[in-house]
């Protein structure tokens, strides 16, 4: 089980939170011009990295707040937390 | 092949180094698969006996079956409910009914019946609307009352008592479990008799392109290897490999958990997976139960999961099966499978000329292995979609057309 810090709470188990998948996927900035294949990247397509990893959790069980962590996909350690919104997130190059 | 024979342990066939050459790579191929797992061994398999295409080889980047195919709970059943992905799996099946002789050689294939128990009025109609889905399908079937699912397999409790009774389940009698690594390892020989080159300890790090683009060759840790076509078996790791190549796919890579109980007295007949407590079970020939749990919620790549998960699994196996409670846990383990977003497999061609891909059975891999490799060597070798494939292409994420089979994966995904 992970051990999470929210930025408002402190560390809590992963089991107070949910995922959220990438962070720093922003909507289209004009959907209306979006090609198919624009849309399914934006639908469908998130990165998959074996390493560093910028992603959102959510402290549902908690202030019920999101937040951003980078965290290493094999190791699952996490080396950044920012609160924050989904359009300004911490990168995993900002972590490095 | 029906249940296996009382004695079946003691027929395991020894542990097979001599069931295939260890050869070093050659410049070049006329196919070269990623991933020797059970897809990419039954896909050499096929590409050699149905294609006539010999000079094949296997990438291996570990050892032969040792990623998801030696971690998963070796469950076979094609109960679908989309009629794409019911087809695709039947003809596993009915593929799995003839390997055991095709192959000669005895994986312990048994035909024990899967149950899918309900636990809701919801999970009462989804089933039986599977049922007929299957039986309009042409895949065997049933519904069973409580007192049945209790008749077939009289260790789940059915009592109205508990957290969540069970209300019905669907049976397939056709469905079972096989022993894995066997399964590998008689694909393995067969393929390796027919000239295909199995190369273990060879990880792909790269990949070569032509003036045009197109894929000729890969990189390995044991030199550069040509290749008139590269397929990607690599589960999991597809995402690694493919953004080598800058391709972006719909994949996320989650852990997936399982574990196994010390060795028991045969007590559990059948298989038994319930969606909603989620929690899936079948006894192993020699006799430990094998569990199956879900994918931890986070992509991770570290091929292990959380305990957490383990405790709600068995909490759920203790309430179903009241005779577990004193059954201790041997070992736990995890396999990184790659989910896609309609928990459907992508199989076809890519943008990129010369790569093919085979990818995305998130938790159902095992049980589609045979029909995965053939449609699979359909496609590499004459370079069009087998029609059983071809609803999971990659386009359908651009078309819409999604095979959404979320409901009838059995592992929420």
């Amino acid at each position: 089980m992970l051990l999470i810090r929210c930025p408002w709470c402190g560390e809590r188990d992963e089991v107070e939170f949910r995922y959220g998948g990438q962070a720093n996927v922003a909507y289209p900035a004009d959907p209306e011009a979006l090609t198919d294949a624009e849309w399914a990247e934006y639908l469908f397509v998130r990165d998959n990295p074996k390493g560093a990893f910028a992603e959102r959790w959510v402290h549902t069980a908690g202030c019920r707040r999101w937040f951003s962590v980078v965290r290493d996909t094999v190791s699952y350690r996490m080396t950044a937390t920012t609160a924050t919104t989904a359009t300004t997130a911490t990168t995993p190059e900002a972590a490095q | 092949m029906s249940s296996q024979p009382p004695d079946a342990a003691a027929q395991l066939p020894e542990h097979p180094d001599w069931l295939w050459r260890n050869p070093d790579p050659k410049p070049s191929y006329d196919v070269v698969i990623v991933g020797g797992g059970g897809h990419g061994l039954s896909t050499a398999y096929y590409l050699a006996r149905e294609h006539g295409l010999r000079n094949v080889a296997v990438l291996e980047r570990g050892w032969l079956a040792g990623g998801n195919m030696a971690r998963n709970t070796t469950i076979i059943r094609s109960n679908y409910l989309c009629e794409a992905s019911a087809a695709i799996y039947e003809h596993a099946l009915g593929l799995w009914e003839q390997w055991p002789q095709e192959l000669d050689y005895d994986f312990l294939f048994s035909q024990r019946g899967v149950l899918n128990l309900a636990h809701t009025l919801q999970d009462v109609r989804e089933g039986v609307r599977r049922v007929n889905a299957n039986r309009l399908g042409g895949v065997d079937a049933e519904w069973l009352e409580p007192d049945q699912v209790k008749e077939f397999c009289p260790i789940v409790d059915v009592s109205p008592d508990v957290r969540h009774p069970v209300l019905g389940a669907t049976l397939q009698r056709r469905g079972g479990i096989a022993k894995h690594d066997h399964v590998a390892w008689a694909l393995a020989r067969q393929a390796d008799a027919m000239g295909v080159d199995l190369i273990q300890g060879c990880e792909v790090t790269g990949f070569v392109r032509d003036g045009a683009g197109a894929v000729v060759g890969v990189e390995t840790t044991r030199g550069r290897i040509a290749a008139g076509r590269v397929g990607l078996a690599a589960a999991g790791h597809t995402s690694v490999l493919a953004d080598l190549l800058g391709l972006r796919l719909p994949l996320q890579s989650h852990p997936l958990q399982a574990l196994v109980s010390e060795l028991l007295e045969p007590v559990h007949p059948c298989v038994v997976m319930s969606n909603h407590v989620h929690v899936y079970v079948s006894q192993a020939h020699k006799g430990e139960l094998v569990m199956g749990a879900g994918v931890d919620s986070y992509n991770g790549y570290g091929q292990r999961g959380s305990i957490h998960l383990i405790e709600h699994q068995m909490a759920a196996a203790l309430e179903l099966f009241p005779i577990f409670a004193q059954a201790h846990v041997l070992r736990t383990w995890g396999g990184i499978v790659d989910v896609t977003p309609d928990a459907s497999p992508i199989i076809g061609p890519t943008p990129v000329e010369g790569l093919y891909l085979n990818c995305g059975w998130g938790t159902g891999g095992f049980k589609a292995t045979p029909a995965s490799g053939r449609v699979y060597a359909h496609t590499i070798a004459t370079g069009s979609p087998h029609p059983l494939a071809a609803p999971f292409g990659l386009d359908r994420f651009t078309t819409g057309a999604l095979v959404d089979e979320h409901g009838a994966a059995a592992v929420a995904h």
